[in-house]
Protein backbone atom coordinates (compact mmCIF):
# COMPACT_ATOMS: atom_id res chain seq x y z
CA UNK A 1 0.00 0.00 0.00
CA UNK A 2 2.57 2.75 0.97
CA UNK A 3 5.29 1.47 -1.68
CA UNK A 4 1.78 1.94 -4.24
CA UNK A 5 1.59 5.74 -2.84
CA UNK A 6 5.20 6.80 -3.02
CA UNK A 7 5.17 4.93 -6.66
CA UNK A 8 2.49 7.43 -7.42
CA UNK A 9 3.82 10.50 -5.83
CA UNK A 10 6.96 10.17 -7.33
CA UNK A 11 4.99 10.14 -10.95
CA UNK A 12 3.07 13.06 -10.30
CA UNK A 13 6.13 14.51 -8.29
CA UNK A 14 8.93 14.45 -11.00
CA UNK A 15 8.69 16.77 -13.68
CA UNK A 16 10.20 14.53 -15.92
CA UNK A 17 7.49 12.47 -18.08
CA UNK A 18 8.37 8.70 -18.78
CA UNK A 19 9.89 9.18 -22.55
CA UNK A 20 12.63 11.21 -21.22
CA UNK A 21 13.29 9.07 -18.14
CA UNK A 22 13.86 6.15 -20.87
CA UNK A 23 16.05 8.15 -23.05
CA UNK A 24 18.72 10.85 -22.65
CA UNK A 25 19.25 14.56 -22.71
CA UNK A 26 20.36 15.94 -26.48
CA UNK A 27 23.64 16.64 -24.84
CA UNK A 28 24.34 13.42 -23.74
CA UNK A 29 23.32 11.98 -26.59
CA UNK A 30 25.02 14.06 -29.39
CA UNK A 31 27.95 13.87 -27.71
CA UNK A 32 27.49 10.06 -27.59
CA UNK A 33 27.53 10.56 -31.22
CA UNK A 34 30.42 12.51 -31.86
CA UNK A 35 32.42 10.20 -29.81
CA UNK A 36 31.27 7.34 -32.34
CA UNK A 37 31.94 9.45 -35.72
CA UNK A 38 35.60 10.57 -34.39
CA UNK A 39 36.50 6.65 -33.57
CA UNK A 40 34.88 5.41 -36.79
CA UNK A 41 36.29 7.92 -38.80
CA UNK A 42 39.82 7.27 -37.29
CA UNK A 43 39.85 3.68 -37.55
CA UNK A 44 37.32 3.03 -40.95
CA UNK A 45 37.43 6.26 -42.68
CA UNK A 46 40.95 7.50 -42.66
CA UNK A 47 42.06 4.44 -44.11
CA UNK A 48 39.99 4.16 -47.15
CA UNK A 49 40.59 8.20 -47.52
CA UNK A 50 45.18 7.27 -47.37
CA UNK A 51 44.49 4.40 -50.05
CA UNK A 52 42.43 6.36 -52.54
CA UNK A 53 44.44 9.31 -52.10
CA UNK A 54 47.70 7.35 -52.21
CA UNK A 55 46.63 5.76 -55.49
CA UNK A 56 45.35 8.56 -57.56
CA UNK A 57 47.52 11.50 -56.05
CA UNK A 58 49.63 11.48 -58.95
CA UNK A 59 47.07 11.53 -61.35
CA UNK A 60 44.79 8.54 -63.30
CA UNK A 61 47.72 7.94 -66.07
CA UNK A 62 50.00 6.67 -63.50
CA UNK A 63 47.74 4.56 -61.62
CA UNK A 64 46.53 3.21 -65.05
CA UNK A 65 50.10 1.85 -65.67
CA UNK A 66 50.26 0.46 -62.29
CA UNK A 67 47.25 -1.83 -62.99
CA UNK A 68 48.77 -2.48 -66.29
CA UNK A 69 52.04 -3.49 -65.38
CA UNK A 70 52.81 -7.25 -66.23
CA UNK A 71 52.87 -8.64 -63.19
CA UNK A 72 50.07 -6.82 -61.97
CA UNK A 73 47.95 -7.96 -64.31
CA UNK A 74 49.27 -11.46 -63.57
CA UNK A 75 48.81 -11.06 -59.56
CA UNK A 76 45.06 -9.95 -60.53
CA UNK A 77 44.39 -12.78 -63.04
CA UNK A 78 45.64 -15.24 -60.46
CA UNK A 79 43.38 -13.91 -57.55
CA UNK A 80 40.36 -13.95 -59.80
CA UNK A 81 41.44 -17.68 -60.91
CA UNK A 82 41.29 -18.32 -57.08
CA UNK A 83 38.17 -16.81 -56.68
CA UNK A 84 36.18 -18.81 -59.56
CA UNK A 85 37.31 -22.15 -58.10
CA UNK A 86 37.33 -20.97 -54.19
CA UNK A 87 33.75 -19.43 -54.08
CA UNK A 88 31.46 -21.99 -56.23
CA UNK A 89 33.69 -25.08 -54.12
CA UNK A 90 32.73 -23.62 -50.89
CA UNK A 91 29.04 -22.80 -52.29
CA UNK A 92 28.29 -25.94 -52.76
CA UNK A 93 29.86 -27.59 -49.66
CA UNK A 94 27.86 -25.04 -48.08
CA UNK A 95 24.61 -26.34 -49.07
CA UNK A 96 25.11 -29.58 -48.74
CA UNK A 97 26.12 -29.30 -45.07
CA UNK A 98 23.07 -27.13 -44.24
CA UNK A 99 21.14 -30.22 -45.88
CA UNK A 100 22.20 -32.90 -44.22
CA UNK A 101 21.99 -30.45 -40.96
CA UNK A 102 18.84 -28.87 -41.63
CA UNK A 103 17.06 -31.66 -42.78
CA UNK A 104 17.74 -34.88 -41.26
CA UNK A 105 18.68 -35.90 -37.58
CA UNK A 106 21.92 -38.14 -36.76
CA UNK A 107 24.16 -38.40 -33.99
CA UNK A 108 26.83 -36.03 -33.69
CA UNK A 109 25.23 -32.63 -35.28
CA UNK A 110 25.96 -30.28 -32.59
CA UNK A 111 29.69 -31.53 -33.08
CA UNK A 112 29.95 -31.12 -36.77
CA UNK A 113 28.63 -27.73 -36.77
CA UNK A 114 31.18 -26.54 -34.16
CA UNK A 115 33.67 -27.77 -36.31
CA UNK A 116 32.73 -25.69 -39.14
CA UNK A 117 33.30 -23.16 -37.10
CA UNK A 118 37.01 -23.83 -36.58
CA UNK A 119 38.86 -22.33 -39.33
CA UNK A 120 37.83 -18.85 -38.26
CA UNK A 121 40.07 -19.58 -35.01
CA UNK A 122 42.85 -20.71 -36.64
CA UNK A 123 45.14 -18.03 -37.43
CA UNK A 124 46.35 -17.41 -41.23
CA UNK A 125 49.91 -18.32 -41.06
CA UNK A 126 49.12 -21.11 -39.06
CA UNK A 127 46.41 -22.22 -41.89
CA UNK A 128 49.82 -21.77 -44.03
CA UNK A 129 51.80 -23.49 -42.09
CA UNK A 130 49.60 -26.72 -41.29
CA UNK A 131 49.93 -27.44 -45.33
CA UNK A 132 53.41 -26.53 -46.60
CA UNK A 133 54.16 -29.62 -43.47
CA UNK A 134 51.32 -31.30 -45.45
CA UNK A 135 52.27 -31.04 -48.31
CA UNK A 136 56.11 -30.79 -47.93
CA UNK A 137 58.96 -33.59 -48.62
CA UNK A 138 58.45 -33.93 -44.37
CA UNK A 139 55.13 -34.61 -45.16
CA UNK A 140 52.64 -37.09 -45.72
CA UNK A 141 52.32 -36.69 -49.22
CA UNK A 142 55.02 -34.72 -49.98
CA UNK A 143 57.49 -37.91 -51.09
CA UNK A 144 54.62 -38.76 -53.42
CA UNK A 145 54.16 -35.79 -54.97
CA UNK A 146 57.65 -35.55 -55.90
CA UNK A 147 57.80 -38.55 -57.37
CA UNK A 148 55.24 -37.69 -59.78
CA UNK A 149 56.52 -34.28 -60.40
CA UNK A 150 53.53 -32.80 -58.75
CA UNK A 151 53.94 -29.19 -57.04
CA UNK A 152 51.30 -27.89 -54.82
CA UNK A 153 53.41 -25.93 -52.35
CA UNK A 154 55.01 -22.37 -53.56
CA UNK A 155 52.68 -23.50 -56.99
CA UNK A 156 49.30 -22.57 -57.87
CA UNK A 157 47.35 -25.53 -56.16
CA UNK A 158 48.58 -24.73 -52.41
CA UNK A 159 47.48 -20.93 -52.55
CA UNK A 160 43.41 -22.47 -54.02
CA UNK A 161 44.03 -25.18 -50.98
CA UNK A 162 44.76 -22.73 -48.23
CA UNK A 163 42.05 -20.30 -49.27
CA UNK A 164 39.73 -22.97 -49.62
CA UNK A 165 40.43 -23.99 -45.82
CA UNK A 166 40.35 -20.47 -44.88
CA UNK A 167 37.18 -19.76 -46.47
CA UNK A 168 35.14 -22.94 -45.82
CA UNK A 169 32.45 -21.88 -43.02
CA UNK A 170 31.12 -18.44 -44.66
CA UNK A 171 28.46 -20.06 -46.93
CA UNK A 172 28.01 -22.75 -44.13
CA UNK A 173 27.40 -20.69 -41.26
CA UNK A 174 24.52 -18.50 -43.20
CA UNK A 175 22.55 -21.72 -44.37
CA UNK A 176 22.67 -23.93 -41.41
CA UNK A 177 20.34 -21.52 -39.09
CA UNK A 178 18.46 -20.04 -42.09
CA UNK A 179 17.80 -23.69 -43.26
CA UNK A 180 17.36 -25.11 -39.95
CA UNK A 181 14.54 -22.46 -39.07
CA UNK A 182 12.88 -23.08 -42.04
CA UNK A 183 12.20 -26.96 -41.23
CA UNK A 184 11.43 -29.33 -44.01
CA UNK A 185 7.67 -29.09 -44.32
CA UNK A 186 7.73 -27.44 -47.84
CA UNK A 187 10.01 -30.06 -49.63
CA UNK A 188 8.10 -32.50 -47.55
CA UNK A 189 4.94 -31.19 -49.18
CA UNK A 190 6.86 -30.79 -53.05
CA UNK A 191 7.82 -34.31 -52.93
CA UNK A 192 4.56 -35.88 -51.55
CA UNK A 193 3.43 -33.86 -54.55
CA UNK A 194 5.77 -35.77 -56.98
CA UNK A 195 8.49 -33.37 -57.69
CA UNK A 196 11.67 -35.59 -57.80
CA UNK A 197 14.34 -34.50 -55.30
CA UNK A 198 16.21 -32.17 -57.64
CA UNK A 199 13.25 -30.42 -58.85
CA UNK A 200 12.58 -29.83 -54.90
CA UNK A 201 15.66 -28.59 -54.83
CA UNK A 202 15.59 -25.95 -57.50
CA UNK A 203 12.39 -24.95 -57.04
CA UNK A 204 11.04 -25.07 -53.21
CA UNK A 205 14.70 -24.91 -51.04
CA UNK A 206 16.71 -22.58 -53.38
CA UNK A 207 14.32 -19.52 -54.03
CA UNK A 208 13.87 -19.98 -49.62
CA UNK A 209 17.66 -19.90 -49.08
CA UNK A 210 18.74 -17.04 -51.64
CA UNK A 211 19.35 -14.28 -49.32
CA UNK A 212 21.67 -16.37 -47.19
CA UNK A 213 23.39 -18.03 -50.21
CA UNK A 214 23.64 -14.64 -52.21
CA UNK A 215 25.22 -12.96 -48.33
CA UNK A 216 27.80 -16.27 -47.65
CA UNK A 217 29.21 -15.93 -51.32
CA UNK A 218 29.64 -12.11 -50.62
CA UNK A 219 31.28 -13.11 -47.95
CA UNK A 220 33.46 -15.89 -49.17
CA UNK A 221 34.18 -13.67 -52.03
CA UNK A 222 35.74 -10.75 -49.61
CA UNK A 223 37.58 -12.98 -47.96
CA UNK A 224 39.32 -14.92 -50.52
CA UNK A 225 39.95 -12.08 -52.54
CA UNK A 226 42.53 -10.61 -49.43
CA UNK A 227 43.71 -13.75 -48.02
CA UNK A 228 46.83 -13.14 -47.06
CA UNK A 229 49.13 -14.70 -44.21
CA UNK A 230 48.20 -17.94 -45.09
CA UNK A 231 48.85 -17.53 -49.10
CA UNK A 232 51.90 -15.49 -47.76
CA UNK A 233 53.36 -18.65 -46.66
CA UNK A 234 52.68 -21.32 -49.42
CA UNK A 235 53.04 -19.12 -52.39
CA UNK A 236 56.93 -18.38 -52.21
CA UNK A 237 56.08 -15.05 -53.96
CA UNK A 238 57.34 -15.96 -57.42
CA UNK A 239 56.84 -12.67 -59.46
CA UNK A 240 54.07 -12.94 -61.84
CA UNK A 241 53.22 -16.50 -61.44
CA UNK A 242 52.50 -17.69 -57.57
CA UNK A 243 52.02 -13.58 -56.49
CA UNK A 244 47.92 -12.88 -55.47
CA UNK A 245 46.96 -8.97 -55.34
CA UNK A 246 47.29 -8.64 -52.08
CA UNK A 247 51.05 -10.56 -52.13
CA UNK A 248 51.95 -8.12 -54.84
CA UNK A 249 51.09 -4.86 -52.88
CA UNK A 250 53.42 -6.35 -50.12
CA UNK A 251 55.98 -6.71 -52.86
CA UNK A 252 55.52 -3.15 -53.96
CA UNK A 253 55.36 -1.39 -50.57
CA UNK A 254 58.68 -3.23 -49.71
CA UNK A 255 60.44 -1.83 -52.77
CA UNK A 256 59.16 1.36 -51.94
CA UNK A 257 56.63 1.63 -55.13
CA UNK A 258 53.86 2.96 -52.51
CA UNK A 259 51.71 4.67 -55.05
CA UNK A 260 51.35 1.42 -57.25
CA UNK A 261 51.10 -0.44 -54.22
CA UNK A 262 48.14 2.00 -53.32
CA UNK A 263 46.92 1.51 -57.31
CA UNK A 264 46.62 -2.08 -56.47
CA UNK A 265 45.22 -1.68 -53.38
CA UNK A 266 42.44 0.78 -54.50
CA UNK A 267 40.96 -2.48 -57.10
CA UNK A 268 40.80 -4.22 -54.00
CA UNK A 269 38.88 -1.68 -51.76
CA UNK A 270 36.66 -0.87 -54.30
CA UNK A 271 35.58 -4.53 -54.10
CA UNK A 272 35.56 -4.33 -50.13
CA UNK A 273 33.13 -1.37 -50.34
CA UNK A 274 31.06 -3.14 -53.61
CA UNK A 275 30.77 -6.32 -50.28
CA UNK A 276 29.41 -4.25 -47.59
CA UNK A 277 27.07 -2.07 -50.65
CA UNK A 278 25.72 -6.18 -51.43
CA UNK A 279 25.92 -7.00 -47.65
CA UNK A 280 23.66 -3.96 -46.68
CA UNK A 281 21.01 -4.46 -49.06
CA UNK A 282 20.79 -8.01 -48.86
CA UNK A 283 19.98 -7.24 -45.21
CA UNK A 284 17.89 -4.58 -46.55
CA UNK A 285 16.04 -7.61 -49.15
CA UNK A 286 15.54 -9.79 -45.99
CA UNK A 287 14.38 -7.95 -43.75
CA UNK A 288 11.73 -6.53 -46.11
CA UNK A 289 10.49 -10.36 -46.99
CA UNK A 290 10.42 -11.35 -43.00
CA UNK A 291 8.27 -7.82 -42.39
CA UNK A 292 5.55 -9.26 -45.50
CA UNK A 293 5.47 -12.54 -44.29
CA UNK B 1 20.79 -43.98 -39.62
CA UNK B 2 17.98 -43.46 -37.26
CA UNK B 3 14.65 -44.32 -37.87
CA UNK B 4 13.74 -40.40 -38.48
CA UNK B 5 15.75 -40.53 -41.60
CA UNK B 6 14.35 -44.15 -42.67
CA UNK B 7 11.01 -42.76 -42.86
CA UNK B 8 11.53 -39.11 -44.68
CA UNK B 9 10.81 -38.60 -47.70
CA UNK B 10 13.56 -35.62 -48.29
CA UNK B 11 16.34 -37.33 -50.29
CA UNK B 12 19.85 -36.98 -50.61
CA UNK B 13 21.25 -37.36 -46.98
CA UNK B 14 24.21 -39.45 -47.84
CA UNK B 15 25.50 -37.35 -50.63
CA UNK B 16 25.22 -34.55 -48.45
CA UNK B 17 26.24 -35.56 -45.52
CA UNK B 18 28.85 -37.86 -47.33
CA UNK B 19 30.63 -35.21 -49.96
CA UNK B 20 30.62 -33.19 -46.56
CA UNK B 21 32.48 -35.59 -43.69
CA UNK B 22 34.74 -35.98 -46.87
CA UNK B 23 35.68 -32.44 -47.54
CA UNK B 24 35.77 -31.60 -44.15
CA UNK B 25 38.42 -34.52 -43.68
CA UNK B 26 40.74 -34.24 -46.38
CA UNK B 27 40.87 -29.97 -46.51
CA UNK B 28 40.71 -30.01 -42.61
CA UNK B 29 41.28 -32.95 -40.50
CA UNK B 30 43.73 -34.75 -42.05
CA UNK B 31 46.14 -31.82 -42.80
CA UNK B 32 45.12 -30.24 -38.91
CA UNK B 33 46.42 -33.58 -37.46
CA UNK B 34 49.49 -33.43 -39.79
CA UNK B 35 50.82 -30.80 -37.72
CA UNK B 36 50.31 -32.47 -34.50
CA UNK B 37 51.56 -35.64 -35.73
CA UNK B 38 54.28 -33.64 -37.12
CA UNK B 39 55.11 -32.02 -33.80
CA UNK B 40 54.72 -35.25 -32.05
CA UNK B 41 57.87 -36.43 -33.72
CA UNK B 42 60.17 -33.97 -32.33
CA UNK B 43 61.96 -34.54 -28.80
CA UNK B 44 59.99 -32.99 -26.17
CA UNK B 45 62.81 -30.99 -25.43
CA UNK B 46 63.21 -29.40 -29.02
CA UNK B 47 59.79 -28.75 -28.47
CA UNK B 48 60.11 -27.31 -25.21
CA UNK B 49 63.42 -24.89 -26.44
CA UNK B 50 61.40 -23.55 -29.68
CA UNK B 51 58.11 -22.23 -27.87
CA UNK B 52 60.10 -21.07 -24.97
CA UNK B 53 62.93 -19.15 -26.79
CA UNK B 54 63.27 -15.66 -25.55
CA UNK B 55 62.40 -14.07 -28.85
CA UNK B 56 59.57 -16.29 -28.60
CA UNK B 57 57.92 -15.38 -25.48
CA UNK B 58 58.24 -11.83 -26.31
CA UNK B 59 56.04 -12.39 -29.17
CA UNK B 60 53.45 -13.89 -26.88
CA UNK B 61 53.39 -11.36 -24.28
CA UNK B 62 53.41 -8.27 -27.76
CA UNK B 63 50.34 -10.64 -28.71
CA UNK B 64 48.51 -11.11 -25.97
CA UNK B 65 48.45 -7.77 -24.22
CA UNK B 66 48.24 -5.70 -27.99
CA UNK B 67 45.02 -8.06 -28.37
CA UNK B 68 43.56 -7.59 -24.98
CA UNK B 69 44.06 -4.01 -25.21
CA UNK B 70 42.90 -3.75 -29.16
CA UNK B 71 39.98 -5.83 -27.84
CA UNK B 72 39.36 -3.69 -24.79
CA UNK B 73 39.03 -0.53 -26.37
CA UNK B 74 36.74 -1.70 -29.10
CA UNK B 75 34.35 -3.52 -25.94
CA UNK B 76 33.84 0.14 -25.21
CA UNK B 77 33.81 1.91 -28.03
CA UNK B 78 31.71 -1.37 -30.18
CA UNK B 79 28.68 -0.92 -27.24
CA UNK B 80 29.03 2.55 -27.56
CA UNK B 81 28.36 2.37 -31.74
CA UNK B 82 25.72 -0.48 -31.26
CA UNK B 83 23.81 1.66 -28.70
CA UNK B 84 24.16 4.86 -31.02
CA UNK B 85 23.00 2.63 -34.08
CA UNK B 86 19.75 1.29 -32.36
CA UNK B 87 18.97 3.83 -30.22
CA UNK B 88 19.49 7.07 -31.76
CA UNK B 89 18.25 8.84 -35.37
CA UNK B 90 21.02 11.12 -37.12
CA UNK B 91 21.57 11.79 -40.66
CA UNK B 92 24.03 9.59 -42.45
CA UNK B 93 23.21 6.29 -40.25
CA UNK B 94 22.59 3.66 -42.99
CA UNK B 95 25.68 4.71 -44.60
CA UNK B 96 27.86 4.42 -41.18
CA UNK B 97 25.87 0.94 -40.50
CA UNK B 98 27.27 -0.02 -43.15
CA UNK B 99 30.40 1.11 -43.06
CA UNK B 100 31.04 -0.85 -39.77
CA UNK B 101 31.74 -4.08 -41.99
CA UNK B 102 34.87 -2.56 -43.88
CA UNK B 103 37.55 -4.44 -41.35
CA UNK B 104 35.96 -7.69 -42.53
CA UNK B 105 35.61 -7.01 -46.41
CA UNK B 106 38.86 -4.76 -46.58
CA UNK B 107 42.01 -7.12 -47.26
CA UNK B 108 44.55 -6.81 -44.53
CA UNK B 109 47.35 -6.11 -46.52
CA UNK B 110 45.38 -2.84 -47.78
CA UNK B 111 44.70 -2.19 -44.36
CA UNK B 112 48.04 -2.71 -43.35
CA UNK B 113 49.44 -0.02 -45.71
CA UNK B 114 47.29 2.28 -45.39
CA UNK B 115 47.39 2.56 -41.10
CA UNK B 116 51.49 2.79 -41.67
CA UNK B 117 51.20 5.66 -44.12
CA UNK B 118 48.29 7.24 -41.17
CA UNK B 119 50.55 6.65 -38.31
CA UNK B 120 54.04 7.29 -40.30
CA UNK B 121 55.56 10.66 -38.28
CA UNK B 122 54.83 11.73 -41.70
CA UNK B 123 51.12 10.75 -41.73
CA UNK B 124 48.28 12.50 -41.47
CA UNK B 125 47.44 11.59 -38.46
CA UNK B 126 51.22 10.82 -37.13
CA UNK B 127 52.49 14.14 -37.33
CA UNK B 128 50.19 15.47 -35.15
CA UNK B 129 51.06 12.65 -32.79
CA UNK B 130 54.96 13.12 -33.29
CA UNK B 131 54.52 16.89 -32.13
CA UNK B 132 53.46 15.57 -28.47
CA UNK B 133 56.60 12.86 -28.99
CA UNK B 134 53.90 9.90 -29.60
CA UNK B 135 55.50 7.18 -31.58
CA UNK B 136 52.63 4.80 -33.85
CA UNK B 137 54.33 3.31 -36.42
CA UNK B 138 56.97 0.40 -35.64
CA UNK B 139 55.98 0.73 -32.01
CA UNK B 140 53.78 -1.44 -29.96
CA UNK B 141 51.10 1.26 -30.31
CA UNK B 142 50.92 0.59 -33.57
CA UNK B 143 50.18 -3.44 -33.18
CA UNK B 144 47.08 -2.12 -30.42
CA UNK B 145 45.96 0.39 -33.52
CA UNK B 146 46.06 -2.41 -35.90
CA UNK B 147 44.44 -5.22 -34.26
CA UNK B 148 41.74 -2.97 -32.51
CA UNK B 149 41.00 -2.03 -36.47
CA UNK B 150 40.36 -5.52 -37.62
CA UNK B 151 38.67 -6.39 -34.22
CA UNK B 152 36.01 -3.44 -34.31
CA UNK B 153 32.98 -5.06 -36.18
CA UNK B 154 32.98 -8.11 -33.75
CA UNK B 155 31.57 -6.22 -30.43
CA UNK B 156 29.15 -3.86 -33.06
CA UNK B 157 27.42 -6.74 -34.47
CA UNK B 158 27.50 -9.16 -31.44
CA UNK B 159 25.64 -6.27 -29.13
CA UNK B 160 23.87 -4.79 -31.41
CA UNK B 161 21.06 -7.19 -31.83
CA UNK B 162 20.71 -7.89 -28.47
CA UNK B 163 19.98 -3.94 -27.97
CA UNK B 164 17.36 -4.02 -30.72
CA UNK B 165 15.28 -6.87 -28.79
CA UNK B 166 15.87 -5.22 -25.59
CA UNK B 167 13.09 -5.00 -23.88
CA UNK B 168 11.91 -1.27 -23.90
CA UNK B 169 9.32 -2.31 -20.35
CA UNK B 170 12.06 -3.27 -18.13
CA UNK B 171 13.70 0.48 -19.03
CA UNK B 172 10.41 2.16 -18.50
CA UNK B 173 9.75 0.01 -14.78
CA UNK B 174 13.19 0.68 -13.85
CA UNK B 175 12.33 4.15 -14.67
CA UNK B 176 8.86 4.11 -13.13
CA UNK B 177 10.51 2.58 -9.54
CA UNK B 178 12.68 5.93 -9.42
CA UNK B 179 15.52 4.63 -10.86
CA UNK B 180 18.00 7.20 -12.53
CA UNK B 181 18.96 7.19 -15.66
CA UNK B 182 22.34 6.04 -15.18
CA UNK B 183 21.23 2.98 -12.44
CA UNK B 184 19.04 2.27 -15.21
CA UNK B 185 21.37 1.47 -17.84
CA UNK B 186 23.89 0.44 -15.58
CA UNK B 187 21.88 -1.80 -13.42
CA UNK B 188 19.31 -3.13 -16.39
CA UNK B 189 20.53 -2.50 -19.39
CA UNK B 190 24.34 -3.44 -18.95
CA UNK B 191 23.56 -6.79 -17.75
CA UNK B 192 21.37 -8.16 -20.51
CA UNK B 193 24.06 -7.31 -23.08
CA UNK B 194 26.90 -8.60 -20.94
CA UNK B 195 26.83 -11.90 -22.61
CA UNK B 196 26.71 -10.96 -26.36
CA UNK B 197 29.63 -8.40 -25.06
CA UNK B 198 31.55 -10.99 -23.60
CA UNK B 199 31.16 -13.11 -27.11
CA UNK B 200 32.09 -10.02 -28.47
CA UNK B 201 35.05 -9.25 -26.81
CA UNK B 202 36.17 -12.93 -27.06
CA UNK B 203 35.65 -12.84 -31.02
CA UNK B 204 37.90 -9.55 -31.57
CA UNK B 205 40.59 -11.04 -29.43
CA UNK B 206 40.51 -14.50 -31.13
CA UNK B 207 41.25 -12.98 -34.14
CA UNK B 208 43.69 -10.28 -32.92
CA UNK B 209 45.83 -12.91 -31.68
CA UNK B 210 46.19 -14.69 -34.89
CA UNK B 211 46.42 -11.61 -37.05
CA UNK B 212 49.45 -11.04 -39.98
CA UNK B 213 48.80 -9.07 -42.41
CA UNK B 214 47.32 -5.85 -40.80
CA UNK B 215 49.78 -5.83 -38.20
CA UNK B 216 53.49 -6.22 -39.99
CA UNK B 217 53.47 -3.07 -41.92
CA UNK B 218 53.26 -0.64 -39.39
CA UNK B 219 54.76 -2.52 -36.29
CA UNK B 220 58.64 -2.55 -37.91
CA UNK B 221 59.03 -6.21 -36.71
CA UNK B 222 61.84 -5.50 -34.42
CA UNK B 223 62.69 -8.71 -32.42
CA UNK B 224 61.92 -8.68 -28.34
CA UNK B 225 59.75 -5.31 -29.11
CA UNK B 226 57.13 -5.60 -31.79
CA UNK B 227 57.38 -8.75 -33.46
CA UNK B 228 54.29 -10.54 -33.03
CA UNK B 229 53.57 -14.38 -32.65
CA UNK B 230 52.31 -14.83 -36.33
CA UNK B 231 55.18 -13.47 -37.72
CA UNK B 232 57.55 -15.47 -35.64
CA UNK B 233 56.07 -18.66 -37.61
CA UNK B 234 56.38 -16.96 -40.97
CA UNK B 235 59.98 -16.06 -40.70
CA UNK B 236 60.93 -19.67 -39.49
CA UNK B 237 59.02 -20.85 -42.15
CA UNK B 238 61.00 -18.80 -44.87
CA UNK B 239 63.91 -20.01 -43.16
CA UNK B 240 62.72 -23.69 -43.78
CA UNK B 241 62.85 -24.26 -40.15
CA UNK B 242 59.98 -25.93 -39.76
CA UNK B 243 60.42 -27.81 -36.46
CA UNK B 244 60.49 -24.69 -34.62
CA UNK B 245 57.35 -23.03 -37.02
CA UNK B 246 55.42 -26.57 -36.17
CA UNK B 247 56.19 -26.05 -32.41
CA UNK B 248 54.58 -21.71 -31.86
CA UNK B 249 52.04 -23.09 -34.30
CA UNK B 250 50.95 -25.72 -32.49
CA UNK B 251 50.92 -23.53 -29.50
CA UNK B 252 48.82 -21.11 -31.37
CA UNK B 253 46.44 -23.73 -31.97
CA UNK B 254 45.69 -25.32 -28.80
CA UNK B 255 45.17 -20.85 -27.50
CA UNK B 256 42.50 -21.15 -30.97
CA UNK B 257 40.80 -24.04 -29.67
CA UNK B 258 40.58 -22.82 -25.92
CA UNK B 259 39.21 -19.21 -27.55
CA UNK B 260 36.65 -21.28 -29.42
CA UNK B 261 35.35 -23.46 -26.68
CA UNK B 262 35.20 -20.35 -24.68
CA UNK B 263 33.34 -18.06 -27.23
CA UNK B 264 30.73 -21.56 -27.74
CA UNK B 265 29.96 -21.38 -23.78
CA UNK B 266 29.58 -17.48 -23.78
CA UNK B 267 27.28 -17.57 -26.86
CA UNK B 268 25.24 -20.58 -24.83
CA UNK B 269 25.26 -18.47 -21.75
CA UNK B 270 24.06 -15.56 -23.97
CA UNK B 271 21.69 -17.78 -25.73
CA UNK B 272 19.92 -18.90 -22.44
CA UNK B 273 20.04 -15.48 -21.45
CA UNK B 274 18.07 -14.74 -24.57
CA UNK B 275 15.37 -17.36 -24.35
CA UNK B 276 14.62 -16.79 -20.17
Amino acid sequence: MSAEIRLHSNAIGTKTPLKQATGEPAWVKWSLVGTMLVFLSLFLVLPLAVVLYGAFEQGLQVWWQAIVDPDALAAIRLTLLVLVIVVPVNAIFGVAIAWAIAKFEFRGKTLLISIIDMPFAISPVVVGLIFVIFFGSHGWLGPWLAEHDLKVIFAVPGIIIVILFGTLPFVARELIPLMQQQGKEEEEASLTLGANGWQTFWRVTLPNIKWGLIYGVVLCNARAMGEFGAVAIVSGRIRGETNTMPLHIEVLYNEYMFTAAFAVSSLLTGLALVTIVLKSWVEYKDERRHKTA
Amino acid sequence: MSQSVNRSVIPGFGITLGFSLLYLSLLFLLPVAGLFIFTAQMSWQDFWQAVSHPQVVASYKLSFMASFIGASINAVFGTLTAWVLVRYSFPGKKIVDALVDLPFALPTAVAGIALVTLYASTGWVGQYLDLFGIRVAYSEIGVVIALTYIGLPFVVRTVQPVLADFEKELEEASAALGASRLTTVRRVILPSILPALLTGYALAFARAVGEYGSVIFISGNMPFKTEITPLLIVAKAEQYDYNGAAAIGVVMLLAAFLLLVLINSLQWWASKRGGA
